[in-house]
């Protein structure tokens, strides 16, 4: 008898194991090379436009993001995100991926409905998440930085 | 300065790595994953432990979605302290505003020009 809950089990030996060492070493390779990229791309900003190590940040991004979303018009990204998983999708270039893909995917039901309505289907949860938890923390942080009067 | 890339490489790449067990140990999806780190971003800057990340790993610790959380709370704290309170819905997309608005502004000009694949 097959119900939902034995169903996972006893399908288990049939599915393909996920090779995790394999996919480790390649998340590794790859996120470790965008982040190299991305250590190039700040040298470079630093070198030629005379900025600091912090403000190199924003245009470092922003390139990244950009050549993230040539790539995904392209397909490559999408190639890319099969062989390296998290290694592709946590670098920032995931994100504008995520963006970019969702956009492009829903292309054919028109530029608002499709398009816009779309974008952030994937990178919302992030947004979200993100502009949350820094909202917390920074209440937390700043009420116990105005009470021990730092 | 070689270094720096090597440590990029190494901090980067375990940041990765940490997000692969996620996916394949324990089930999560990649927007569960992403969700999961920038909140761990935002709660790492919250004990000022992610510059000190940044200091050693430069865009090894800038580049992961990560930083992206420990942005949110750098912007909003920095309104903070000029403002009160109030600062922090002021300053929170500070400095994630130029990526947030590149994303949406390429991703926008990719969608209008490429065809979908597949």
């Amino acid at each position: 008898m097959i119900t939902k809950d034995n169903y996972q089990q006893s399908i288990k030996p049939y599915q393909p194991k996920p090779n995790l060492i394999q996919n480790c070493i390649k998340a590794f390779v790859v996120g470790g090379l965008i982040c190299v990229v991305g250590q190039g791309l700040t040298v470079l900003y630093m070198e030629m436009f005379g900025f600091t190590a912090k403000e190199a940040g924003n245009p470092t991004i922003t390139t990244l993001i950009l050549i993230a979303a040539i790539l995904t018009g392209f397909g490559v990204y999408d190639k890319l995100g099969q062989f390296a998983g998290a290694g592709s999708a946590v670098p920032v270039t995931g994100f504008a991926n995520s963006i970019a893909s969702a956009a492009l995917e829903h292309k054919s039901e028109g530029l608002v409905l499709g398009v816009a309505t779309n974008m952030f289907k994937l990178a919302g949860s992030v947004i979200v998440f993100g502009t949350v938890a820094a909202y917390v923390v920074g209440l937390i942080r700043f009420t116990a930085q105005t009470i021990l009067g730092s | 300065m070689i270094m720096d890339f090597v440590w990029a490489f190494i901090v980067g790449g375990s940041i990765c790595v940490i997000g692969q067990l996620l996916l394949d140990i324990f089930k999560l999806t990649p927007a569960h994953v992403m969700s999961l780190f920038v909140v761990s971003g935002a709660v790492l800057d919250g004990f000022s432990l992610y510059d000190r990340l940044i200091e050693f790993a430069g865009a090894g610790a800038t580049v992961p979605i990560t930083s992206f959380g420990h942005s949110l709370l750098h912007g909003a704290m920095s309104q903070a302290e000029e403002h009160g309170f109030l600062g922090i819905a002021i300053g929170i997309f500070q400095l994630t505003s130029a990526g947030i608005a590149s994303a949406i502004l390429f991703g926008f000009i990719v969608a209008v020009i490429f065809k979908p694949k597949g």
